[in-house]
């Protein structure tokens, strides 16, 4: 299996509220608020852990969940927050210098009033 | 109930400050004829000041920010103070003129993650716009950093106010707005200034082009059911909120006088002698502002408009009363929907006279 990895993205606003992490996207302002297991992966989302890594001794470790079903639930909802910018996803680990809004912007559509 | 929906529920629940307005300067580079504020700085906070508000604020769990002014962009820590606040984890929205933005500051916004720029443009004419501001070149100065923002990526609103002055322009604006990507909102509300000066009221839309605004279904969308007449007064709507201010969101000044809302000149404490949520969470004026229902005001619990009407309570508190009627929602209520409102009919009778500026009602508030 290739490994995956994860960072955070510095272009959203996040607050924790009565337990919930909130995220907003700064590229397309979408809000999320994120499950208890959401959370966990996003505070693990640091760009040099493995998300098998994370899924194994995160999520199987605190949650009652099959590792297969705990990391097939963790690429899907993966991949929907890269989409919206707030997680940056690599298959090689992910350095905090790395420029981040600039690449974003290229993919931003022009919307009109 | 969306996501932002419950987001606020679940803030008024918690009394989460949800949204906070910061104007970090009063200074200005224009001369908006409607504009509410002095331009002069009487002591604006520091830096350190503002950065250690900053950290109160994320601590009482703001998530929200909007940084404006004045114009922001004359301060030159302005992108000091966005990026600590970036850090922070604010989503921030700015508020400027965007005449002091070249190439330089448009990418650093967008690095800084900044959410979404807002913008006053009130004419696509050069003439019109330009005369507003009582700044020479100041449209063609707005529109080149609108477009240098919109090339660095980052989102646009386009805020129209209508006034006398203006009030054939919309579409001009619109149309603008469409040709740089930018979105479009429009406001024809014109506040008292911040001393209590009503005579910027008079630039205020007439009423027979308020109506008009009112029945354009590009401005409202469904103009019929915006303009029908306000549904019957209910048990939900009699025990509800005015609004946000106070509740989950309030104002801090450059001189940190914390106010109910931009709007709402009501002083409830500085942040410079206490702390932020010390004041959000023992103010006994903002005790009084959270206290009241639909059912309490004084005139207008038996208004047909209660549900409906956009009676702001700021601007009640400037014509000397926060229960009391805002005339300029009286008037809006009225032109929308062609029925008189509780407060017309009370001032018709003689009573609630408008235009009284509430007490102390200053700038530069000292406690």
């Amino acid at each position: 299996m290739n490994e995956i990895y994860i960072a955070r993205s510095t272009a959203v606003a996040s607050r924790v509220l009565d337990g919930e992490i909130v995220i907003m996207s700064a590229v397309d302002s979408t809000l999320f608020s994120l499950s208890e297991v959401a959370t966990v992966i996003w505070q693990a989302a640091d760009g040099r852990t493995p998300l098998s890594e994370i899924v194994r001794s995160r999520i199987c470790a605190e949650f009652d969940v099959a590792p297969d079903a705990a990391y097939r639930d963790a690429e899907a909802f993966i991949d929907d927050l890269a989409r919206h910018g707030i997680l940056r996803v690599s298959s090689a680990p992910i350095s905090s210098d790395e420029p981040q809004v600039a690449a974003m912007a290229a993919s931003i559509p022009v919307r009109t009033a | 109930m969306s996501l932002m929906q419950q987001l606020n529920a679940k803030a008024l629940r918690m009394g989460v400050p949800l949204s906070v307005h910061l104007d970090i300067t009063y200074r200005c580079n224009e001369r908006c004829e409607h504009c509410y504020l002095d331009h002069d700085d009487h002591g604006e906070m520091t830096t350190a000041e503002i950065r250690a508000l900053l950290g109160d604020l994320a601590q009482a769990n703001v998530f929200f920010l909007v940084l404006s002014g004045g114009e922001p962009l004359v301060r030159r820590d302005c992108f000091e103070i966005i990026e600590y606040a970036r850090t922070l984890g604010f989503n921030v929205k700015l508020k400027t003129n965007a005449v002091l933005v070249r190439e330089k500051e448009a990418r650093r916004l967008r690095e800084l993650g900044v959410e979404q720029v807002q913008i006053s443009v009130y004419s696509h004419r050069p003439e019109v716009h330009d005369a507003i501001t009582k700044l020479p070149g100041s449209l063609k100065r707005t529109i080149a950093g609108i477009r240098l923002m919109r090339e660095a990526g980052l989102k646009v609103t386009l805020a129209n106010v209508l006034m006398r002055s203006n009030s054939r322009d919309g579409d001009g604006v619109r149309e603008l707005a469409a040709d740089v990507g930018a979105h479009y909102t429009l406001d024809p509300t014109i506040t008292p200034m911040m001393d209590g000066n009503t005579s910027v009221l008079r630039l205020r839309l007439p009423a027979d082009e308020l109506r008009a605004v009112f029945n354009d279904p590009s401005l409202v969308g469904d103009a019929e059911s915006f303009c029908a007449p306000p549904p019957p007064v209910d048990d939900g709507i009699r025990e509800g909120l005015p609004c946000s201010a106070g509740h989950t969101a309030c104002y801090v000044s450059p001189y940190g006088d914390l106010y109910p809302c931009v709007q709402f000149p009501l002083a409830c404490g500085n942040v410079r002698k206490q702390k932020f949520l010390d004041i959000w969470q023992k103010s006994p004026q903002l005790a009084e502002v959270r206290s009241i229902r639909g059912k309490d005001l004084t005139t207008c619990s038996s208004c047909t408009h209660l549900g409906t009407c956009t009676r702001c309570p700021g601007l009640a508190y400037m014509e000397g009363n926060m229960r009391g009627p805002s005339s300029a929602d009286c008037e809006k209520s009225f032109v929308r929907t062609g029925i008189p409102t509780a407060g017309m009919l009370a001032r018709a009778s003689g009573a609630n006279p408008v235009h009284r500026p509430a007490p102390g009602l200053v700038q530069i508030q000292t406690l």
